[in-house]
């Protein structure tokens, strides 16, 4: 781990003990490709490239397993543009694209074991995909006809957490809970927690309660934070002014940032991490560095707060195009492959289009069902009375 | 019969030890609630006898307190928060209203929310700022979740237990100038269910509800009308949300008369609520409007004036002879 200072140019006055904010810029500009410390297995031109340190948490994803990956990636993008075009056409309310975060995503998501539990934001659906959630199961919310629909204890992906921030926290307990049941240690059935969050959320103040928790009851949780460079319209500067991977350091355990576009990468550091957590190690901090490549919602207009050419330049990293290349170029993976795997992304959105189209709204009654476990009386009063009301209605 | 006389914090320590050996996934968390035992010494003894894993000495930091309990809660404990004071537990307020009040509901059931925020509440011990406040509006408006406030160690005893049986998430008050009060509590006794209002004291001149410390203020208060004559109702509302106000409308249907008296501030509050539920419901059996006798709409003041802004016997009294003379 370098030195807190490493980052300030070397052209800074000595005597100055706090950086300009051109001082700021410059070191955070310096990391726009990741810096010396970023971990990757493929690079941008698919070219597989050895990691002393990660390579055997990689080893056994051949080309199978990486064909895959390339699936995953290609599949939820394409469910992600469909649901895009959904919101364009006024079957969804908003949708929250993950366009370019495919990479962060999968390689994250695949390297859980299903004992492990999950606790997204609200961007998470290349996890979701992971965590076997069907990709219509993420529809009601952004529809607006539940606010979550899956068992989230059942299928260890806790729900999307809107509140920025908050889910550190409930993983943090979480983690804790499973160390309590002395879930953590060598055996298979050992368990860790990972937590999702942006670059944004790191200014929250239950980011960094949650740190400090983690850190103090020494809780399984990985910390998985996708730097995608816009928090909305705000840039990284405004949240930070250290890389985000090395605020690890003041918490007493790793931090690593991993090319948040290359899927083995991704997958390699989780594993190591998820692991670390499980035996005991942990917590751990990942960023995966990584972009935005469309807006924060379909409310928001990027085009007011930054350049075309960012985005240009961010395509050229793409995470599923340099699968593609490595899959052909090291693997002699043929056109077939890809075709059938395109087919199969359209044949998986048509039927998230029609799934969406066909969704029931439901009925005011369950406005009134599940707010309390247990009875109401001024509750039930409320519901009696107003279904009365819409009742009356009927009647006329 | 076992029968103990416990003062209303050893009430509450006590419940606390019968439901964490009822139940191995009772936790309980805060600031200083292990070997020092609570300021209040409410978990005295705890954590020497169930272990650091069930009773947590937390860091600082209230959101942390409330967030990482939903997260327990999440994997099927069932935590017991201790906020220190009233007045810190608005750090954590954005776990407990977007998070611990809402679960339950987006998940359409699957996930409960077995959660208890313990809060030592209101004035009258000389406190600083901070230390006095009465927050319970500001929860009882936040659906999703169940609001009681114990007057005495009888239902300090009893109502600990039950909200740590509850599924739902219950913000629980303790009256923390009662705290040294004592009473004989039979621990053998089936309680009254938690979400209950009970009247303490039958009357028939005029009606007087309250709940936590207040209530207190108003038995003595019924003692000193009685000298002049007048037989007061007194009724302890125990729960906040929901309210169960059906004992104060029988009350009110036979005295007319309704002085709602509690230590938070008036506007928007529980008193407000009952007073708009009583019109609602009495409106032909009220011979006087519902009178209210409360904080005032201040911050809390500096603590050597705070018997000028705690509702004490006197204008408890006055508020009777207002509503009698009407």
């Amino acid at each position: 781990m370098s030195d807190p200072q490493d980052w300030t140019p070397a052209t800074a006055d000595p005597g100055l003990r706090r950086p300009s904010r051109e001082q700021v810029v410059a070191g955070l500009k310096a990391t726009v490709e990741g810096g010396p410390d970023l971990v990757q297995l493929l690079t941008p031109e698919g070219e597989r490239v050895a990691d002393p340190r990660f390579d055997a948490w990689a080893a056994d994803v051949d080309v199978d397993a990486l064909q895959g990956l390339y699936r995953d990636m290609v599949l939820v993008r394409r469910f992600d543009r469909e649901a895009n075009a959904l919101q364009r056409q006024g079957q969804l309310g908003i949708w929250v694209p993950l366009l370019g975060q495919e990479a962060a995503q999968i390689g994250a998501g695949r390297a859980m074991k299903p004992q492990d539990m999950a606790f997204p934001s609200y961007r998470e659906h290349g996890v979701a995909w992971c965590r076997g959630i069907d990709p219509t199961e993420l529809l009601g919310i952004f529809r607006g006809t539940d606010h979550g629909s899956w068992d989230p204890i059942a299928r260890r992906f806790h729900l999307y957490t809107i509140v920025i921030g908050n889910q550190c926290l409930n993983a943090t307990g979480y983690a804790m809970g499973q160390k309590f049941e002395s879930k953590v240690g060598d055996g298979p059935d050992a368990e860790a927690t990972i937590c999702f969050f942006g670059d944004g959320a790191t200014s929250q103040g239950d980011v960094h309660e949650g740190f400090v928790w983690a850190a103090v009851y020494d809780a399984p949780v990985v910390f998985y934070c996708q730097n995608n460079q816009w928090a909305i319209s705000e840039p990284l500067e405004r949240q930070t002014r250290v890389p985000l991977y090395r605020r690890a350091q003041g918490y007493g355990f790793p931090g690593i940032r991993v090319d948040g576009n290359d899927v083995l990468a991704c997958l390699a550091v989780t594993r190591w991490a998820l692991e670390e957590c499980r035996t005991g190690n942990g917590p751990v901090l990942i960023e995966a560095f990584t972009y935005r490549m469309d807006a924060h919602t379909t409310s928001d207009d990027p085009t007011r707060y930054r350049l075309a050419d960012e985005l240009e330049l961010w395509k050229l990293k793409d995470p599923i195009e340099r699968v593609r290349v490595n899959l052909v170029r090291e693997h002699g993976v043929g056109q077939e492959f890809f075709d059938g795997v395109a087919a199969e992304a359209d044949e998986l959105a048509a039927r998230f289009r029609q799934f969406c189209i066909d969704m029931p709204t439901p009925g005011p009654e369950r406005m009134f069902s599940e707010v309390y476990a247990e009875a109401s009386p001024p509750l039930e009063a409320q519901e009696e009375a107003y279904l009365a009301y819409l009742a009356g209605f009927a009647a006329e | 019969m076992a029968t103990a006389t416990l003062t209303l914090a050893k009430a509450v320590n006590e419940g606390l030890r019968a439901a964490m050996e009822r139940d191995p996934k009772v936790l309980v968390m805060g600031e200083d609630v292990g070997k020092l035992g609570g300021v209040f010494r409410v978990t005295d003894g705890l954590q020497k006898d169930f272990g650091e894993q069930r009773v947590l000495d937390t860091p600082l930091a209230e959101s942390g307190i409330i967030g990482t309990a939903v997260g327990l809660a999440i994997r099927g404990f069932r935590p017991v928060c201790e906020i220190q004071f009233d007045g810190f537990v608005f750090p954590g307020f954005d776990q407990i209203v977007s998070q611990l009040a809402k679960l339950r509901f987006r998940s359409q059931g699957k996930v409960p929310m077995p959660v208890v925020v313990r809060i030592p509440f209101g004035g009258g011990i000389g406190a600083v700022e901070h230390h006095s406040e009465s927050p319970e509006s500001l929860f009882a408006h936040v659906a999703g979740l169940k609001v009681v406030a114990c007057g005495n160690p009888v239902d300090a005893y009893w109502m600990i237990q039950q909200a740590i049986a509850s599924d739902d998430p219950v913000i629980f008050f303790e009256p923390k100038r009662r705290y040294w009060e004592k009473a004989e509590v039979d621990l053998d006794a089936t309680p009254m269910p938690l979400h209950a209002s009970r009247v303490v004291r039958p009357g028939s001149t005029a009606t007087l509800v309250g709940y936590g410390a207040v209530v207190k203020t108003c038995l003595d208060a019924a003692v000193a009308a009685e000298a002049e004559g007048r037989d007061l109702e007194v009724i302890d509302l125990r729960t906040i949300s929901p309210l169960d106000l059906d004992p104060v409308f029988e009350s009110v249907r036979r005295t007319g008369r309704l002085v709602v008296v509690a230590e938070a501030p008036s506007e928007a509050s529980v008193s407000s609520e009952i007073a708009a539920r009583v019109q609602e419901a009495c409106f032909h059996s009220l011979e006087a409007p519902v009178l209210r006798v409360t904080g005032f709409d201040t911050p809390y003041p500096p603590s050597r004036i705070e018997e000028d802004y705690l509702p004490d016997l006197d204008r408890v009294l006055d508020a009777v002879d207002r509503s009698l003379a009407w």
